[in-house]
């Protein structure tokens, strides 16, 4: 099997807080992963700690093909991350925004990516608004599009659709589906049920401990409930018995 | 419509909030008590206007009783530490150029025996005048030192001899400054201070904005290098730096009338140095700082120093001898020595070297330790 994520053993403590408990994760190329997991739970660390923006404190594995611990580098060349958090340059616009991702990857034909980028959003005619001024839907699919900019081989989306319209929502999805199509490997992580519901694998975390791995209907089978909600509420509650 | 009174609980939450998010931020806590005893050392220990022991070289063409005199007196009023003796008027003016001494004592030929016959011979007192504070005190004492240092000499039957004109004619030249112009000082210095300001603070806070906007976990998700990301955000810098400098340059030309007898290339190889040396500073700053008050109060805090124990303020030649070594580690003391030699004295490379590479070696360390805090993730 071509994996685009094998990780295994990952640690990650802030202080004495043990934030990830030995994450486990193979994402297969071409899939789409889901991350679901309360707040607090260690899906941004364990995010982080694939693309390299944070080092494991122990744990081996490759992103890509890539040595996580030592060939960060490499990894964010190929990797689009999205933050959970808008962290683009609110006062350059949305055009001066994308030319300087492009220029950050090194992109030969950087005017042509940027205007292709454009007008796949539907922001060729606002190019020069700066992107503070946009609505949280805009900045949103502004990110998307500037983590994609370098055409990489694996996106890692945070959170990507939080406090985004419904309509917005599935648009995006739809969007993922495609690019899923043409050989992209996605990990997102989500609140939204509606969300996990389209991903190939769900990875469920809690206190830092990946407690269940699988396609939603095998969790939901082997765990004997209806949808994914009650299947989320009720892993929710198992965790807090063990590690609480 | 209802308005609404002033609460007193209100308040009180208002004033807890404020303590509390004070006592979180360990750096503003920290400069509170740093300040005023940086304050107070610097100030109360370190600065003193009226600084002695000031390096004089003495050129002696009698080294006859009178000569030896006035010498004896000149060290006893504790403002002249003569600590060479040169043969020639070249090196004197080598000595003076490059500000190795403060003062320079001719004592001409035959200077004892016109003495001895009345002919009051001059002596001849070069100052170097570039700072006006430094050597004020100590001019102003000369008169009656020679004085007094030949009426204890000239008694018995020469006593005649002592009320009337003094014994010796004192020639003061007050060289590179005769008029005393406190702005040939100060506008040169003000080129250093307003770009030690500008340079440190604006690169302090280009990091730490990005760090606090979020926008930092962007800039580490692409390939971009450390080195890259530091350098690159400096280049705007520098010709702001180089903006500021052209704009005071102009002043002092056109309104103070401050002269420029050195080379305006080599003046600008010098500012331009010392910007770098400044911008990489701040850039380190602006690593440590978990945010943009921090880069602030870093700016500050060195920006204290700078201007108290490089000599700009208060003569540097009057600090004790710790506040001169802590002076000599910052950019600026030896900046206002490159500026005011090219500017006032017309110094060339070889003269002004001993004050560049201090700075190449500041600037040096500043990028190791800012390469070193850089933090590559987000850790």
């Amino acid at each position: 099997m071509n994996l685009a994520i094998d990780v295994e053993g990952l640690n990650k403590s802030f202080g004495d807080k043990h934030v990830v408990k030995d994450l486990a994760l193979r994402v297969p190329r071409g899939q789409i992963f889901g991350f679901l997991g309360p707040n607090g739970s260690g899906k941004t660390t364990s995010i982080r700690m694939i693309c390299g923006l944070l080092k494991a404190d122990s744990g081996r594995g490759t992103c890509l093909g890539y040595d996580v611990i030592r060939q960060s580098a490499e990894i964010k060349r190929e990797v689009g991350y999205m933050t959970q958090r808008f962290s683009l340059w609110e006062d350059l616009t949305i055009r001066e925004n994308l030319d300087f991702i492009a220029r950050m990857y090194g992109m030969k034909n950087r005017r042509g990516a940027v205007n292709d980028a454009l007008e796949a959003l539907g922001l060729a005619a606002r190019r020069d608004q700066l992107a503070g001024t946009l609505s949280g839907g805009w900045k949103q699919r502004l990110a998307l599009a500037s983590c994609m900019l370098h055409q990489p081989n694996l996106l890692l989306l945070d959170e990507p659709t939080a406090g985004v319209d419904p309509k917005a929502r599935r648009d995006f999805w739809d969007e993922l589906h495609r690019m899923c199509e043409q050989g992209m490997t996605v990990l997102v992580s989500t609140h939204y049920m509606d969300e996990a519901e389209r991903c190939h694998q769900l990875g469920y975390i809690a206190y830092g401990n990946l407690l269940a791995l699988g396609t939603a209907r095998e969790l939901l089978a082997s765990h004997g409930e209806p949808n994914l909600e009650s299947l989320f509420v009720h892993l929710m509650r198992g965790a807090q018995d063990v590690f609480q | 419509m209802s308005v609404q009174a002033p609460s007193l609980s209100r308040w009180i939450g208002i004033m807890l909030k404020e303590f509390i998010q004070l006592k979180r931020d360990r750096l503003t806590f920290g400069m509170i008590i740093g300040i005023p005893i940086l304050q107070l050392i610097l100030f109360g220990y370190a600065i003193n206007s009226d600084p002695r022991q000031l390096p004089t070289v003495v050129l002696m063409a009698d080294h006859d009783r009178y000569g030896r005199t006035i010498l004896w007196a000149l060290r006893n009023s504790s403002y002249f530490a003569i600590d060479r003796v040169v043969q020639t008027k070249e090196e004197v003016n080598a000595l003076l150029a490059e500000g190795r001494v403060q003062f320079a004592v001719t004592v001409p030929e035959n200077f004892s025996r016109k003495v001895a016959r009345g002919e009051r011979p001059p002596l001849l007192v070069e100052a170097d005048a570039t700072d006006p504070s430094a050597t004020g005190n100590a001019l102003a004492a000369l008169g009656n030192i020679a004085r007094n240092a030949l009426a204890r000499d000239l008694q018995g039957p020469l006593g005649v001899l002592n009320p009337g004109p003094d014994p010796v004619e004192l020639r003061v030249h007050r060289r590179y400054n005769p008029e005393n112009v406190t702005q040939y000082n100060i506008v040169p210095g003000l080129l250093g201070v307003i770009l030690t300001m500008t340079m440190i603070l604006m690169t302090g806070l280009a990091m730490t904005r990005e760090r606090e906007r979020g926008t930092f976990e962007n800039l580490l998700a692409t390939p971009a290098l450390p080195i890259e990301v530091m350098t690159g955000k400096i280049v705007p810098y520098i010709l702001i730096g180089l903006i500021q400098v052209a704009i005071i340059l102009g002043a002092s030309q056109l309104l103070f009338e401050v002269p420029l007898l050195g080379s305006i290339p080599l003046l600008y190889f010098c500012v331009f140095l010392f910007i770098a040396a400044n911008l990489a500073l701040g850039i380190t700053f602006s690593s440590i700082a978990r945010n943009q008050l921090q880069a602030m109060q870093m700016t500050f805090f060195f920006f204290l120093p700078s201007m108290l124990l490089s000599g700009f303020m208060f003569p540097f030649r009057g600090m004790p001898e710790w506040a001169q070594w802590l002076g000599s580690v910052l950019p600026l003391t030896h900046f206002l020595q490159l500026v005011r030699g090219i500017m006032l004295k017309g110094n060339e490379l070889p003269y002004l070297w001993p004050h560049i590479w201090p700075i190449i070696a500041f600037m040096l360390g500043a990028i190791g330790l800012g390469l070193l805090v850089y933090r590559r993730t987000l850790d």
